[in-house]
């Protein structure tokens, strides 16, 4: 089955900073034990929060990226909810909006290139031929 | 001609009285509004994706209550108010942006 991406973002206690590496280690340990792999482990930093989560003003916020089937984002939120360190956590799958942006991104320069050749008075020997082509096609 | 058309579709249903009334509202409402071109930023910046770790950007789109922006204020797209929203809504979540301010 096909990788699927995530990306992870976790709140930490501010009264526990010096525990941030020592989680986010201990949360990558977990990832790669159910077959995902971390591809990348950030910290944001301390953040004031927008509103107050069990009376926290404000939070050390890990970033993480997870390649994976998805059974080891179980496992981590599993983890998450337990640990009290953890203010909060959001994980967001990624990998279907990217793969979206990437065709919109392609579409866009089939499209740009496709736009000069026709006010150009030397076409490329391509472009015509590639227009009935799609034509014909559809 | 095609406006000439609408006009007596609408006025069919409804009393004549009802034209006189909607004209000076509409006059009213388009004064004071200030009529400015419709543009997706979003669209012009060539954006496929918003992030919703990108605070500040996204502070653009939450006036003072908190509240998202809606599209006929920002002139946003369809498509782009859709990400934006969804972005908001993340951002939301893990405490980045505010639910609602006072």
């Amino acid at each position: 089955m096909e990788k699927r991406q995530y990306e992870v973002v976790f709140i930490v206690d501010p009264t526990a900073d010096e525990e941030v590496p020592k989680l986010t280690e201990s949360f990558s340990q977990i990832v790669t034990d159910q077959g995902g792999t971390v591809t990348k482990a950030e910290t944001m930093g301390k953040r004031q929060l927008a509103y107050e989560i069990l009376h926290h003003k404000d939070g050390t916020f890990v970033l993480l990226e997870i390649e994976g089937s998805g059974r080891e984002i179980a496992e981590l939120e599993r983890r998450m909810r337990v640990n009290d360190r953890v203010l909060r956590y959001i994980t967001v799958r990624v990998d279907e909006d990217r793969r979206r942006a990437e065709k919109l991104k392609e579409r866009r320069a089939r499209k740009a290139a496709k736009r000069p050749e026709r006010g150009s008075s030397a076409p490329s020997r391509r472009g015509p031929a590639m227009e009935f082509a799609d034509a014909a096609g559809e | 001609m095609s406006a000439n058309y609408e006009d007596r579709q609408r006025g069919g249903g409804y009393d004549s009285d009802d034209d006189g009334d909607r004209r000076p509202m509409g006059g009213r409402g388009g004064g004071r509004r200030m009529h400015r071109r419709r543009v997706c930023r979003f669209c012009i910046d060539k954006v496929d994706l918003i992030d919703f770790k990108d605070v500040r950007l996204l502070q653009n789109y939450l006036p003072e209550r908190g509240k998202i922006l809606p599209r006929r204020i920002s002139g946003n797209c369809a498509t782009h108010q859709r990400m934006l929203a969804e972005a908001i809504k993340r951002a939301r979540n893990i405490a980045l942006l505010p639910y609602t301010t006072d």
